[in-house]
Order: structure tokens, then C-alpha cells, then sequence
């Protein structure tokens, strides 16, 4: 076992004890602090279920080793929710255009759209989809999803 | 209490769902509102709990050691190097299972753990728990097997006369279908091959789950199924203890589209638990799920049209072979359905359908979304197209010449009593405004995407047109009733029923019905367990909403009389006169009203129901018998672009009409037929299990590709062709299965109409275009 070590996780220092040192960002994530809203469809950086920020960056916690994320900032969907009711307007508008079924995929999503939104507050439907084209879902057909998405930037542009 | 709120034609006492006029108050959160998922903020938040999300104290993990070889007899195993490592605490083989070595769904064919024998690559040979997943995997890995490899059986149509390859032979099914006059034919006739490949379903939540044991000897499991009850009845014949020592909880589920329906480590983690004693946590790794399930049917189908000069049908001929793989699962059902359906939503008059499911040593196959009518509708639209290219006629007038409708026969001889308007739902698509697409210059709309791989100038575009049907519920006299409860007190609902929400919104319907039915707001689902509540029957066949709503709704019911009677007798009027609305019991008069909060305050109205649909029959010699309970269609328009040098295809529109009978939910409708349509796409266009002599080559994300958000189109819904269902609870059919069936189809046949090829198989290979 490696040295206990220190995660930066939503702007909370958790400490990683008893961890193999081959341990992924997802396992420690989600096994080791129980923070299971990041998601494990594919654990081979194909489906972004297990989408997060390190240091801004969108990434696939599945292919981080978690050692090697130690003295980042690491952003799950946990750590995502503000405005009414602790939801973002990316979160408010999935489920308000029903872009949540079996809702697996959800998460990695919303951490996705809040990172393109981030970068472009007034995506093209082009943009929209080549943005989230690695996030797999298999039960929506994506037409609720790109609404949220559309309805999301609407919210954030109007907002003061 | 029970009760049997029998919906039967053969003289039920409580007839239940009466139709459409049967919408008290649709106010905003009843039936036929626009109502939001209860889970849904859970789910955006990350907080719902999947059941790879279970955690309990000193947990161990479970890993599965499964065949590499198709074909193989196993000679010796030794668990020693494994049992030798740190951190493991068991290591399982065949012997271990203490009850019947077998099971599956509806033939109990499948061994818990091979014993001697390997039918099939990824079959379990043996399980270990250790306290790292890492630890567990490495530990099987140390397993030393000593296989003895065999030829694979991997032909199903060689599998009847080949030797069998397990005690039960090669045949899990043969069906004929002869109806009419066998000897009369057509002026005209066409004929066809046609193929379709293994699909996965490739839900997003990988098979997972936790099972905790109990000193007395008894083990609670909690995972993602589709239809807990008889998964029970399984783990427990296979664990040899009484059911009610076998206790299931739905963890929630990431998507099922049918994977769900047989079992895949229930049994494994409930042995692992009770042999450790602790809890036992497992969770497939993608490539793990790719062989832990079982796969949509890959099929073979020849057919022969007959029609006259005018093009009305005048015999369907067509031989059909499904490979059901290594497993009986389902396969007998699904070749049924495959047979039964293999003309289409037409009229007739004579048909010779052959349909055989065989056992091979590829893996097995069983449910998926659209359940043997994807498969033959891929066939008889096929079909059609050729039929209408044959009479120089318009495809879509022959469709609607032919088109079947009540008081029409299936090839079955079944009357067809119910709604079934093929005809509109035909119309409405067909005839819907096309949209305007121009040849975009925006590189991510071209086939291939943005990779500059394709010119604009190259692509050639084409529209194709299909229709496809289905049953409702389960066929051939198997009566899948549901079971669900309702409590009130102090002015909340309660609403039990052991329904597995896989995704498809059922918990949403359920709260609708309980507000439509009891006037109440807050209405609270109880977990979905079979600790507490009756059989939900299984989450497929596009049945839970017309009978776990049918059972939601005859418990509501129920409460709701009890109510009102004990309110009527205090007011001294008849109970005729009074409603439950907006959280009051109100006289028609406008006389009295009181709160139901106050009315039920601490007190129990409670009531428990089976809901039964009407009887079926099974089919005789000849495939003929009432055998099923409801239909429902849909068409489909697709659009295409593509570039025939390199055979890329980029689907531009899908425009579908569906026969939906009533809408209780605009929005999860929407999310229904849109989802479905993009396991269409993918049946038509990318998506097939390849298998090189039983091997799986491709079990992964990277090489099994499902679409993305790139290769689905904008989806136009042009009508929910709305006809209320005599018998079904608001009149609503289940819509989830027909936008699967008949998407494949019209995609297929818009690529050949830009391409003038044949292209008799789907999925549709860029070398099927570009070399064929």
C-alpha cells in the first residue's frame, strides 16, 4: 500500500488511506469516498459516464491513475449544484425536459455540459453534439438531452 | 386483503380499465400530465443509488473466472494457487451449488457453474470473493482449468441434424404457421434472404449487485433485474432453500432493454454470501457484460410474397431460423413472436411461416426491445419494397392496400378485436411535410463526420419507409398478472408494486395514477421488493404500463370505494355522490367537502390486487389460436446521405407515427420513441456481436459501437396516433417496443433507395456498400 495521500475533491480534502497504488481516480472516487454519482458504464474511457474536472480539464476518471490526481482540483457532479433547490440550471434543465431515463449516463453528462457551457455560452446544435459525442446514453435517442442542453444555455445567458 | 380485479373477457367481476372516459381529472400531475420523474434530481445530483453503488461494512468483492472456448469439456480444475492468495475467502465451483445445478426462465437448461462441459465463450466456470476487486480477478485468473477443447457447433441451421451438444438437444423450438389456402398463388411474387446480426442491448449500468446473508441461513439480495419475483424462484431452486429465505430488493437500474430478464450473478453472489458469511458485492466490467447476458436473435429469413395484379397480398411463404445460442433463455417465445408477426400488420389471407430457434455454441440469446418482430420485420418490409418495385406501385399505397385493422385476421387466424389503426399511423408518417434538409457544408453532418473523409459533392441521399407490429404483454396462455398495493393515510398515498423501473418511467405513471385515481398529491413508492408485495410480472414486452398501471390503478380503486363509503355512511348520502379531488372528498352536490387528510387521518385504507389481463390461447399444430392479448405499431421515415465509395451512411431524419393508444405522459413518451429509434439506427447501421467460431471479437465500447450524439438525427414525431385500447387501463398501450422495430427497417430501405442496392442484411457494413 502506498502512502496515505490527500484528494482535492470539490473543495474538500479527503484523505486516501489503505489505497492500491493501481487504483483508479473512479475506484477511489467512488469506493474509497463514497462519492458514487461518478459513474462506471464502460471503465475504459469510451462512455464519459465517469466524467469529472481535474483542474478544469473534462476528463475520464476511469483512465487517471488517483495518485497522480493528488494537489488538483478534482470537480464531480457532487460538487456541481448551486441556485434553487441546490440544482444547476444544467441540472434543473435535464430534468425539466425529461432528459433523465435509466439516468446512468447522467451524470458524466451534466458534468459535460457544464464544461461546454463554460466555454461557449451559445453552442450551435453542431457544437452541441460534437461536445457530448463521447457521453454514451442508450436510453434517451439524445433528443431530450440536446433540448436540456439548449434550455440550460438559455437559463445561463439570461441570468444577471 | 386480495382481491382479483380480473379485466377478462371470460367474465371477470371487476372489470378495470374501461377506456378513455375512464380520466377523472387529468389536473397537473395526474394521467396524461406532462409530470416530471420522481427520480429525476436524485439522478441529475449523482445521488440515486445504482446497485454498483452498494456499500456495506467488511464487504467482500465477486468475480466471475468464465470459458474462453466456445466448445470444450473440462477435465480438471485446480483452485489451489487461488485459494493460496491473500485477501481471498472463497473459491466456487459446480459442486458448490447446493440445489438445482440449472436454471432459466422458462426452460432450466443453463448450469449455475459448468459442470464438465463448456457451452459458450464467458460461460461461469468458477467464482471467487476476495477483498479487492483486483485481488478477485487475479485470484480466478490463478485458477487453473484444464479444458479439453471441442469443435463448436456455431451453424444453426446444421444444429437440428448435428450432434447435440447438451442433454436437450439442438432444437429449442420449431413453429408452423399454415393459414388459408396453402395451394393458391400470386400473379406476382418476390422473394428474398435476408439477414440480421446479433445486437447487444448495452445498458449503461453494468450487471451488479450486493447480497447480504443471515445467520438463520436465508440471503437478501439487492440488484438490478427486470422482473425480481422470479428471479427469486430461480436463486432459490438454485441455492436449494424455501423462497421466502431468498429476499430481492430492485437496486436501481441502468437501463435493461431486455439483458435483465434472465439472471446473470444473482445466483453467484447469494452463493458467495452464504458460503462467506459476509456481504459480496459484484460488478461486471463492460467487456464481462458483453458476455454475461444474453443477445438480441441473430436470424436468417427466405421469403416468398404472392400478390395480385393490384398488389393485395394473397400468400406470405417464409422460413425463419433463429440462433438462440449455448441457452434456451427465452428463445421459445421469441421464435414465437418472430413467426407470428413475420407478415406484418397486413391483411393475409395465406400464409406458410416455418420458424425454428436452435441451440449453437454461440452465446446466448433472448429478449430484446421488439422480441423476434425486429428480426421478421426487417424481412416482410424488405419484402414489401421489392413487391412494390415488382407492380411498378408506390411502396407506401401497397402498405396502405394491405394495411390490417380491426375485425382483420392475423396469419394466426387471430381476430383482431382490439385498435390497430396500421392504415393512420401509415398515413401520418408517410404523408407528413418532409423536412428540409440541405446538403450541409458543416463536415460533422456528412457521413463520417468531420474527419474531411467525405465530400459533399459525392453523397447521394435516399428515403425509406417502414411499418412493424407487436404484441402487448405476454402471449400463448401464460397469464403475467400484477400485483400492487395502495394505502391512505392522513391524506398521502402509498403505492407498493414489485415493478422494476429500469428507466422507462413507470414510477412516474404510478404517482400519475394514484393522483388521477384518489385526488391525492404526495404518493409515495414503496421499494420494489418480493418481501412485501406479489409478482410485478417482468418489466418487458411493453407491458408494465397497462398491467403493473392496471394493478396501481384497481388498488387505488379500491381504497378509494372504501373511502367513500365510510364517508357516505357518516354523511348519509349515497357513495355515488361523492369524489376524491384535490386532496377533499367533495359531494357532486357542492353540499360537503371534507379533507381527506382528516378523513384518513391514522387510519388504514389499504387494499392489495392482482390485475390479470384476458386469457390467451396457445397456438395449435397449424400456429393458429387466439395467443395474444393486445398490439401496437408504429411506422418510420428515414433519410439518408451517403457516400457509396466508402459506404459511410449519415442518417439525416426519422419521422414515425405510433399507435399509442393513450398518452399518460407526453414527455416520457417522447423519450421512449425517440430512445428506441436509436437502437433502430444502430441495429440498421453500426451495431453486431461479431463472432469468429463462437469467440466474441468485439466485447468492448471501442469495438461494439452504439450511437452517439452525432449519428442521431433530429427525431419527428408526426403523431401519437391516438386510439384508446379497449381493456387497457386509460386506453393506453406500452409504447416502448414498436419505435425499436420498424426503424432498422426504414433506414435499410433508405439506403438503398440512394443506392440501388440490395443490401438483404442488417446491420449495413460500409463493405456491404462499397464492394457489393
Amino acid at each position: 500500500m502506498p502512502d496515505p495521500y490527500s484528494l482535492r475533491v470539490n473543495g474538500v480534502d479527503c484523505e486516501v488511506a489503505d489505497s492500491d497504488i493501481a487504483e483508479s481516480l473512479l475506484f477511489v472516487l467512488r469506493e474509497r469516498l463514497g462519492l458514487t454519482g461518478t459513474k462506471n458504464a464502460c471503465t475504459e474511457g469510451e462512455c464519459s459516464s465517469c466524467a469529472v474536472l481535474i483542474d478544469g480539464v473534462l476528463t475520464c476518471s476511469c483512465l487517471v491513475l488517483s495518485a497522480t490526481a493528488a494537489g488538483q482540483e478534482i470537480t464531480t457532479v457532487e460538487g456541481l449544484g448551486d441556485g434553487r433547490d441546490g440544482l444547476s440550471a444544467v441540472q434543473e434543465a435535464f430534468v425539466a425536459e425529461g432528459a433523465v431515463q435509466c439516468g446512468f449516463c447522467t451524470p458524466g453528462l451534466i458534468v459535460a455540459v457544464h464544461d461546454l457551457l463554460e466555454a461557449n455560452a451559445d453552442p450551435s446544435d453542431g457544437d452541441v453534439r460534437e461536445a457530448l459525442s463521447g457521453n454514451l446514453c442508450r436510453c434517451t435517442g439524445y433528443g431530450r438531452i440536446l433540448a436540456a442542453v439548449n434550455t440550460a444555455a438559455e437559463a445561463k445567458r439570461s441570468q444577471p | 386483503m386480495t382481491s382479483e380485479a380480473a379485466n377478462t373477457a371470460a367474465g371477470g367481476s371487476t372489470a378495470t380499465g374501461t377506456g378513455a372516459d375512464t380520466i377523472v381529472d387529468v389536473g397537473t400531475r395526474g394521467v396524461g400530465a406532462d409530470v416530471g420523474r420522481p427520480d429525476g434530481v436524485p439522478k441529475v445530483q449523482g445521488r440515486f443509488a445504482f446497485s454498483s453503488d452498494l456499500w456495506a461494512d467488511d464487504f467482500l468483492w465477486g468475480h466471475t473466472l468464465r470459458s474462453p472456448h466456445a466448445s470444450a469439456l473440462i477435465r480438471g480444475v485446480d483452485i489451489g494457487p487461488a485459494v493460496a492468495m491473500a485477501g481471498v475467502y472463497a473459491v466456487l465451483l459446480a459442486d458448490d451449488v447446493p440445489g438445482c445445478p440449472t436454471y432459466g426462465l422458462e426452460h432450466g437448461d443453463q448450469p449455475a457453474l459448468a459442470d464438465g462441459q463448456v457451452r459458450y465463450v464467458g460461460e461461469p466456470v468458477a467464482l471467487v470473493a476476495a477483498d479487492h476487486p483486483d485481488i478477485a480477478r487475479r485470484a480466478a485468473e490463478a485458477i487453473v482449468v484444464d479444458y479439453e477443447v471441442t469443435e463448436p457447433l456455431t451453424d444453426a441451421e446444421a444444429a437440428p441434424t448435428a450432434a447435440p451438444i447438451h442433454p436437450d438437444g439442438n432444437v429449442f423450438r420449431e413453429i408452423t404457421i399454415r393459414h388459408g389456402d396453402l395451394d393458391v398463388t400470386g400473379e406476382v411474387t418476390v422473394e428474398g434472404v435476408y439477414e440480421v446480426g446479433m445486437q447487444d442491448q448495452a445498458f449503461m449500468g453494468p450487471e451488479s449487485g450486493m447480497a447480504l446473508p443471515d445467520e438463520d441461513g436465508s440471503v437478501e439480495l439487492f440488484v438490478s433485474t427486470q422482473w425480481l419475483h422470479v428471479d427469486r424462484e430461480q436463486i432459490a431452486a438454485c441455492l436449494g432453500i424455501d423462497e421466502e429465505k431468498v429476499r430481492l430488493t430492485l437496486a436501481g437500474v441502468g437501463g435493461a432493454f431486455g439483458a435483465r430478464e434472465d439472471l446473470s450473478l444473482q445466483v453467484h453472489l447469494c452463493l458467495l454470501a452464504l458460503h462467506t458469511g459476509k456481504p459480496v458485492k459484484m460488478v461486471y466490467s463492460r467487456d464481462e457484460s458483453f458476455l454475461g447476458h444474453v443477445h438480441r436473435h441473430p436470424a436468417k429469413m427466405w421469403y416468398r410474397h404472392h400478390a395480385d395484379r393490384t398488389g393485395r397480398l394473397v400468400k406470405v411463404e417464409a422460413r425463419i431460423v433463429l440462433d438462440g445460442g449455448a441457452y434456451a433463455s427465452t428463445s421459445s417465445a421469441v421464435i414465437a413472436n418472430a413467426s407470428c408477426f413475420a407478415a406484418g400488420p397486413y391483411k393475409v389471407p395465406a400464409a406458410h411461416i416455418t420458424g425454428l430457434a436452435a441451440r449453437t455454441n454461440n452465446p446466448p440469446c433472448g429478449a430484446m426491445r421488439g422480441f423476434g418482430a425486429v428480426q421478421t420485420c426487417f424481412g416482410h418490409e424488405s419484402q414489401m419494397d421489392k413487391l412494390a418495385a415488382a407492380l411498378n406501385m408506390d411502396p407506401v399505397e401497397l402498405r396502405l392496400l394491405n394495411a390490417i385493422g380491426p375485425g382483420d385476421r392475423l396469419v394466426t387466424g387471430q381476430l383482431i378485436t382490439g385498435t390497430f389503426p396500421t392504415a393512420e399511423v401509415i398515413r401520418q408518417c408517410a404523408y407528413a411535410p418532409e423536412a428540409e434538409i440541405p446538403l450541409s457544408d458543416d463536415r460533422r453532418d456528412l457521413p463520417g463526420g468531420s474527419g474531411r473523409t467525405t465530400d459533399a459533392a459525392d453523397t447521394v441521399r435516399g428515403t425509406g419507409f417502414a411499418v412493424g407490429f407487436k404484441n402487448l404483454m405476454f402471449s400463448e396462455g401464460y397469464d403475467d398478472y400484477s400485483s400492487a398495493a395502495c394505502r391512505v393515510s392522513d391524506g398521502v398515498a402509498t403505492i407498493t408494486c414489485a415493478c422494476a423501473e429500469v428507466g422507462q418511467g413507470f414510477v412516474t405513471l404510478a404517482q400519475q395514477i394514484a393522483r388521477t385515481e384518489l385526488g391525492v398529491d404526495e404518493v409515495i413508492l414503496a421499494p420494489a421488493q418480493t418481501a412485501t408485495i406479489g409478482s410485478a410480472g417482468s418489466s418487458s414486452a411493453s407491458r408494465q404500463t397497462w398491467m403493473s398501471g392496471g394493478a396501481v390503478q384497481a388498488a387505488c380503486r379500491e381504497v378509494r370505494a372504501q373511502i367513500l363509503a365510510d364517508v357516505a355512511a357518516e354523511w348519509g348520502v349515497s357513495p355515488d355522490g361523492l369524489v376524491l379531488r384535490d386532496g377533499l372528498v367533495v359531494s357532486l352536490d357542492g353540499q360537503q367537502e371534507a379533507l381527506l387528510a382528516q378523513v384518513t387521518a391514522g387510519a388504514g385504507y389499504e387494499a392489495d390486487v392482482e390485475y390479470h389481463h384476458a386469457p390467451t390461447e396457445a397456438l395449435d399444430e397449424n400456429g393458429q389460436g387466439n395467443a395474444h392479448v393486445s398490439f401496437a405499431c408504429a411506422a418510420h421515415r428515414a433519410t439518408v446521405d451517403v457516400d457509396p465509395d466508402l459506404g459511410l451512411v449519415r442518417v439525416r431524419d426519422i419521422t414515425t407515427a405510433q399507435d399509442v393508444g393513450r398518452i399518460l405522459n407526453p414527455t416520457q413518451a417522447v423519450g421512449q420513441i425517440e430512445g428506441g429509434i436509436a437502437q433502430g439506427l444502430g441495429l440498421a447501421l453500426m451495431e453486431e456481436i461479431v463472432l469468429d467460431d463462437g469467440l466474441v471479437r468485439n466485447a468492448s465500447f471501442t469495438d461494439y459501437v452504439i450511437p452517439t450524439t452525432l449519428d442521431m438525427p433530429d427525431v419527428t414525431i408526426a403523431a401519437f396516433v391516438e386510439e384508446p385500447e379497449p381493456g387497457a387501463p386509460y386506453g393506453a398501450k406500452g409504447i416502448g417496443e414498436p419505435p425499436t422495430i420498424s426503424s432498422s427497417a426504414a433506414i435499410a430501405a433508405a439506403v438503398r433507395a440512394a443506392t440501388g442496392q440490395d443490401l438483404p442484411r442488417i446491420p449495413i457494413r460500409p463493405a456491404d456498400i462499397a464492394l457489393g
